[in-house]
């Protein structure tokens, strides 16, 4: 076995979890590079099914090339997709920052989501290496009723075995990819050749290394107009991942505070 | 968190062994600086990292502080203290490392165990000038607990004893005896000073006595902890997926290897089949079709044959299987801020299995810091002891000295996990005495434990279900059930009796018989008569009859009236395993049980969980009476087997049923050769 191999059984094994013990999940599916890796596994690890509901979450605010991604592979790939949308930017904190307010309009349409629909655990594809707050999390993240992640108090994680019991009205974050890093996803974006929006490759010498809103995102300078380029310049690079999106930047603890809110 | 540094000799990114290595220690010794002076020292910081600490350190008025560089969260910086466990990826010239950092307070053992747990090899952090401290040797037997058998000891801030070699030689000698004792051999002692860069990546002068390895060659020593492919073949079940024709067990390979071919043992029960395939998405050209897996691998095997297995079961090799049984001896590692006794309820988990569970002795009851044994009477947080743990169901697993894997138990409390322990022993039933209260916990524990999301669901609904009429359950049931329902039917009065009100309600039924083969003529005669009553074909399951022929053949045509095992055995192929087909895809099935058909079924409830099938079960006609049940056909001109005014009451096959006298109980006249207590056939109760 391979290190991507040993990436993919972990995440496998992970997606199989939270199948058997949680009563109704989803898969959030941003229709980045990060999630169409986890509907890949999880075709792996269900045979071919998705046995469980992909809900994107949407803003509306994508650029157009994720939607008409997300319309094709839906179909492609035989998903039981769920598109919910987020509430106007006006019923969030106006004391937020500009970018933090997107971010939780975001969190809150996935509240809201999430009620509606009614699932007790919702897969998401966050890494530890993307940020230092993601680096903290659980496999199985407990999420209080309002969505809060209480940081202070995490459950342990023995060995593999994971805390699947979230208290009446809590939801569970369950994160089959936390282990993985930028260059393990394209790594296995390439052996297993799962389709990626054309955005994250080079186009006039920029590129975009993370996809968010159309607004709030920017590329990077970049020639690397395959993925093996895009592996290679990783390999150099001392800039973090998430370096394009605004919401992240605005004061020390900005992401922090996000995703205590429940921002993934 | 993700740091690099370009090293011009470092081999192409992913062919480089990653290791997980987890620096743990007493608090204040000095885990963040010397992380910190690691990243600093390989070139690995970010793009201005070094400016953003000096930014943060400065804004807090405090000294410059590595600590910075993990401690994420707002409270953790604001306190200088880590709370939780933070990870941060670097290179060496020969590896890509992953740094767990965990937290050295006591209160935060939790999230340094969570830490640790996912490290294949760890460094020990000890001040030189304090030396080996409560958390040391806390943090050290942790290493042993989780398994992590790769440690380097590093004596930190040596400049603070003016690097003397003969405090060296002291602390080296006591962690090294400590950790002997655990049966975990130190790779390396290291001299260092984090701050002043001794001993990291350079070997000073100022340690100049020291000829062994720095902080950085200890750790090019570490190798990924591979997974244990020589031990015999553990395969936890995870799930039995039915999504298309094949019956596929799905898992992570533990330990061992597993071919196409092999004979497999489930256990517990021991039952055995034969690995037919070995099952993969996308599905592989033939030539590359898997025949074989190995430990670390997520798989989906068929077998030859459809036993009954589901999660928690264990596939070993038929030649090795894994041990089971309902008593376990561990050694726990507590968390939990209720101390564990005598008489504690808990769920106890190995590999994918669960089961209820309560303390039934303690033995040993230790507190790790202090190398103290205290009473024997409960065990503190963050104490260490040994003690049996009395089970609702058997589980299977192996001592951890014979398999590390599936040796490890996890205890859970209040549906957080409150301990993890080592399997020591694992008896068939309780070997000590226990107490009475104990006996009396065992014995209300061991009551029928089924799925618990299931049951809970059975027992949203049953109450609901139970002021309703059959009709309005049945539709009901339809609303309440996403997916395929199944009314199973043997055109007994009762089954008459519900096609009728599922026809007149029109609600989407699967209507399904099993046709044993030796149903009297007038059931097959009633079987087309009711299709024409009704205008629908009532869909047939049949034997296999590559069970059916070999049965015939060993015990003869009328075999089943030899011993009852002969009879369950001709039950289970003519009707339990075509029903398990008929049911397959189903999430919910329908019968016309009645309660106070026989004692077996007086127990029974509207709606109950089918655990082993994963399906909610209806029993529309629970309530009712036999003289309901005939008022309800007669007025409704419902078509009825001509038996029943035989004195044929409950119909099955016909060499199995025969009529009974007035006063008799209704199942009487089934399998009449058997004990009154054990009449099932196993369609409607399992082992």
């Amino acid at each position: 076995m391979d290190r991507l191999d040993d990436l993919e059984a972990q995440s496998v094994f992970i997606l199989r979890e939270a199948f058997a013990r949680l009563k109704k999940v989803a898969l959030l599916w941003s229709l980045g590079k990060d999630s169409n890796v986890m509907i890949w596994l999880a075709h792996k690890a269900f045979f071919g099914r998705v046995p469980f509901p992909v809900m994107h979450v949407d803003t509306g605010k994508k650029f157009a090339e994720m939607y008409a991604f997300r319309e094709r592979y839906a179909k492609e790939w035989n998903l039981d997709l769920i598109v919910e949308h987020c509430p106007p930017i006006e019923t969030t904190d106006p004391t937020l920052p500009p970018a933090a307010r997107y971010a939780a309009r975001k969190t809150e349409g996935l509240k809201l989501a999430r009620a509606k629909h009614g699932f007790d655990g919702v897969i998401t594809g966050i890494r530890r290496d993307e940020e230092p707050t993601r680096a903290k999390e659980r496999v199985f993240s407990p999420r209080g009723a309002e969505g809060i992640w209480d940081v202070r108090d995490q459950p342990p994680e023995f060995w593999n075995h994971f805390n699947a019991s979230p208290p009446q009205g809590a939801h569970l974050r369950v994160h089959p990819i936390l282990h993985w890093t930028e260059a393990d996803i394209w790594a296995y974006t390439r052996r297993e050749n799962i389709p990626i929006i054309p955005l994250y490759l080079s186009q006039n010498g920029k590129r975009y290394r993370s996809l968010g809103d159309a607004d709030i995102t920017s590329p990077i300078a970049s020639d690397a107009s395959t993925i093996d380029e895009i592996i290679t310049e990783l390999d150099a690079t001392k800039v973090p991942e998430r370096s394009g999106r605004a919401m992240d930047h605005e004061s020390e603890d900005a992401f922090e505070r996000l995703r205590t809110a429940g921002y993934l | 968190m993700n740091v690099h540094f370009s090293n011009p000799g470092a081999a192409p990114v992913l062919q480089r062994p990653l290791v997980r290595i987890v620096i743990v220690g007493h608090v204040d010794h000095g885990k963040s600086t010397l992380i910190g002076r690691l990243l600093h020292e390989t070139g690995s910081l970010p793009d201005g990292k070094l400016e953003n600490l000096k930014a943060v350190s400065a804004r807090r008025g405090m000294p410059f502080e590595w600590s910075f560089l993990l401690d994420a969260l707002q409270t953790e910086r604001d306190q200088g203290i880590t709370i939780d466990t933070s990870q941060i990826r670097f290179r060496t010239s020969s590896r890509d490392i992953v740094l767990i950092h965990a937290p050295g307070h006591t209160e935060f053992l939790r999230n340094m165990i969570t830490g640790a747990a996912q490290a294949d090899a760890a460094i020990l952090i000890i001040d030189a000038a304090e030396g080996v401290r409560e958390q040391t040797r806390r943090h050290g037997y942790l290493l042993h607990l989780l398994g992590v058998r790769q440690v380097a000891v590093v004596v930190n801030k040596m400049d603070r004893v003016d690097y003397d070699a003969a405090r060296f030689a002291e602390i080296e000698t006591e962690i090294t005896g400590y950790l002997a004792g655990l049966g975990v051999v130190a790779t390396a002692v290291i001299p260092i000073s984090a701050r002043n860069g001794d001993g990291v990546s350079l070997r000073t002068d100022a340690i100049g006595w020291y000829a062994g390895p720095t902080v950085l060659e200890a750790l090019d020593h570490f190798i990924p902890a591979p997974p244990p492919q020589n031990l015999t073949l553990r395969l936890p079940v995870q799930a039995v997926y039915k999504f298309d024709e094949r019956r596929i067990i799905a898992g992570r390979i533990e330990t061992g290897r597993v071919a196409v071919g092999d004979e497999i043992a489930i256990m517990p029960g021991n039952k055995r089949a034969v690995v037919k395939s070995i099952e993969e998405w996308p599905v592989p050209n033939e030539s590359q079709v898997p025949r074989d897996a190995s430990a670390g691998q997520s798989v989906g095997i068929t077998l030859d044959r459809e036993l009954f297995v589901e999660r928690g079961h264990i596939v070993s090799l038929a030649s090795s299987p894994a041990a089971a049984g309902r008593s376990l001896r561990v050694r726990v590692f507590w968390l939990h801020q209720a101390p564990l006794a005598v008489g504690t309820k808990l769920i106890v988990r190995i590999g994918t299995a669960e089961s209820r569970g309560v303390v039934s002795a303690i033995d040993k009851a230790v507190d790790p810091g202090a190398l103290e044994n205290i009473a024997n009477v409960a065990i503190a947080t963050n104490n260490v002891g040994e003690v049996e743990i009395a089970l609702s169901q058997p589980l299977a697993a192996d001592p951890h000295t014979l398999n590390p894997l599936t040796g490890r138990v996890v205890l859970e409390l209040d549906g957080r996990i409150a301990g993890g322990s080592l399997l020591l022993a694992l008896h068939e039933s309780d070997v000590r005495q226990a107490e009475p209260e104990t006996i009396a916990a065992v014995a209300k524990l061991r009551a029928p434990a089924v799925v618990r999301d299931l049951a809970a669901r059975a027992a949203e609904l049953a109450p609901r279900f139970a002021s309703l009429s059959p009709v309005e359950r049945l539709v009901q049931f339809r609303n309440d059930v996403d997916g395929r329902i199944t009314f199973t039917t043997s055109f007994g009065i009762e089954d008459q009796a519900l096609l009728h009100m599922i026809q007149k309600s029109g609600i989407d039924v699967d209507v399904v018989t099993l046709d044993t083969g030796r149903l009297f003529p007038e059931t097959y005669d009633l079987w087309a008569e009711t299709e024409r009553h009704f205008g629908r074909r009532i869909r047939a399951v049949y034997p296999r009859h590559d069970e059916l022929e070999p049965l015939v053949a060993r015990r003869g045509i009328n075999g089943f009236y030899d011993s009852r095992e002969a009879r369950t055995a001709c039950c289970f192929v003519r009707k339990v395993e075509p029903l398990n087909r008929a049911l397959k895809d189903a999430q919910g099935w329908i019968t016309g049980l009645r309660a106070d058909q026989s004692a077996n079924r007086q127990r029974m409830d509207v709606v109950t969980a089918e655990a082993d099938r994963n399906l909610l079960k209806l029993s529309p006609l629970f309530d009712w009476s036999r003289d309901q049940v005939v008022e309800f056909a007669k007025t409704n001109g419902v078509p009825v087997n001509p038996l029943h005014d035989k004195g044929f009451i409950s119909i099955g096959c016909a060499p199995c049923t025969r009529a009974i006298r007035p006063g008799e109980p209704e199942r009487a006249g089934r399998w009449w050769w058997e004990d009154e207590t054990k009449k099932e056939c196993g369609l409607h109760n399992r082992g």
